[in-house]
């Protein structure tokens, strides 16, 4: 019989599941809180962009879509901040991190969205690259993790097959439209890659990750998964990626392509996108407008309560 | 003010059981039906929904899983698999 430390050793190497009171090393659990609680805040801080256009979507059909992708969005980080917490870390205290600044987002979402087409190429390219990031977290070694990202990945084809008609849709429209969806690529296609955090020569967690199976993939490898995946879709909408020197290699089967510029990516991650002060305070204020709602319900449950235990005295 | 967790589990369709999908926090029941249908059924993946508050779940411990599920380890007799049915036997 394997107790404590042991039976999680045991458990990894069998590639099994860890499930929430198991024992598990303090570095796992925190390096899970931590991953989790980033990934949460992604989910919530991302509805952000793109809820910039729902009041301006060009029909009712796209408006309908754009509102369902969003709600999409809070569903995901309310799965994540579940799973986080069954880790023993609270909500609120979660949240609280995030708006003081001391838990990260994805820096993909301090850009802004300009025109229409960005919520195209959001769809296609953003959430592309989140799902070469979140199939594998499928398997992630810690159940209630790997449960959630089932889940999210199931709503995220959607997402990815909505983005991805968008710029269709206008890539067969006027000149003026096809040109509104080659510039949408050209901003988003470098901090898309950027998605996948920095090269692996100069990744710090990934090693560890590895080895507890929270990560199964390099981030270069995922970024060249997600180059391959893209290129020939980018061929189908006529669309040119906006690199000079992507170019297939018929010998190894991938495409071979430039690196995004990673000083840009520690540089919006400090805090120095176009976007990220307005990102934080939106996201704080809606949080204290909320109150009340959070304390009405609460008082509500509260007088509720007592006159049941008034009515059975 | 903390809102008590509760755990969801959804009947995905008639004739199979409510499952675990996940958990939320609510300040009562109703509303953590009324958040559990809008989370966990999006996509009508649910005919019908419990909520539990999770203090209220009385749980096996993980220490002790060994020792509590050893008494079904030298039982191999309740299953099928255990007996040697003679050749040529059939429906047994």
């Amino acid at each position: 019989m394997l107790a404590g430390m042991d039976s999680f050793q045991a458990t990894i190497d069998a590639d099994g599941r860890i499930e929430p009171r198991d024992a598990m090393p303090e570095g796992y659990r925190k390096t899970l809180i931590r991953q989790i609680a980033q990934h949460a805040h992604s989910e919530i801080i991302g509805m952000q962009p793109e809820g910039n256009w729902i009041s301006r979507a060009p029909s009712l059909r796209r408006k309908a879509i754009l509102m369902a992708k969003v709600q999409d969005e809070a569903g995901h980080g309310l799965y994540l901040y579940a799973a986080a917490e069954t880790l023993g870390v609270d909500r609120a205290d979660l949240l609280d991190l995030l708006h003081s600044g001391r838990q990260k987002y994805s820096s993909i979402f301090n850009y802004p969205t300009l025109t229409w087409a960005d919520i195209g190429a959001i769809g296609w390219l953003v959430d592309g690259a989140a799902i070469v990031n979140q199939v594998p977290l499928c398997r992630c070694s810690y159940g209630p993790y790997a449960r959630a990202m089932v889940r999210v990945c199931k709503e995220e084809s959607f997402h990815q097959r909505q983005g991805f008609e968008i710029l269709h849709t206008l890539c067969n429209g006027t000149p003026a439209q096809k040109a509104m969806a080659q510039d949408a690529l050209d901003r988003w296609w470098w901090p898309s890659l950027m998605m996948f955090g920095p090269p692996d020569s100069a990744s710090t967690h990934s090693e560890q990750s590895m080895a507890w199976g929270i990560k199964r993939h390099s981030n270069d490898e995922l970024r060249q998964r997600f180059v391959d995946m893209t290129v020939p879709q980018a061929d189908v909408l006529g669309l040119k990626v906006p690199d000079e020197g992507l170019s297939y290699d018929e010998e190894t089967g991938h495409y071979r392509f430039t690196e995004p510029d990673y000083t840009e990516l520690y540089d919006v991650v400090k805090g120095n996108g176009p976007c990220n002060q307005q990102r934080l305070a939106h996201r704080v204020k809606a949080h204290e407008d909320g109150a009340w709602v959070r304390e009405a319900a609460a008082a509500y449950a509260g007088k509720q309560a007592s006159r049941r235990e008034g009515s059975a005295a | 003010m903390i809102e008590p967790l509760w755990e969801v589990f959804v009947r995905s369709r008639r004739g199979l059981s409510h499952t675990h999908v996940g958990s939320l926090h609510a300040p009562d029941a109703t509303m953590a039906l009324r958040n559990a249908r809008d989370v966990y059924t999006r996509r009508q993946e649910g005919v019908s929904i419990w909520v539990v508050r999770a203090a209220d779940i009385t749980a096996s411990s993980p220490d002790e899983k060994d020792e509590f599920f050893d008494p079904a380890g030298d039982k191999v007799y309740r299953h099928p698999t255990f007996y040697q049915v003679p050749e040529g036997v059939e429906h047994l």
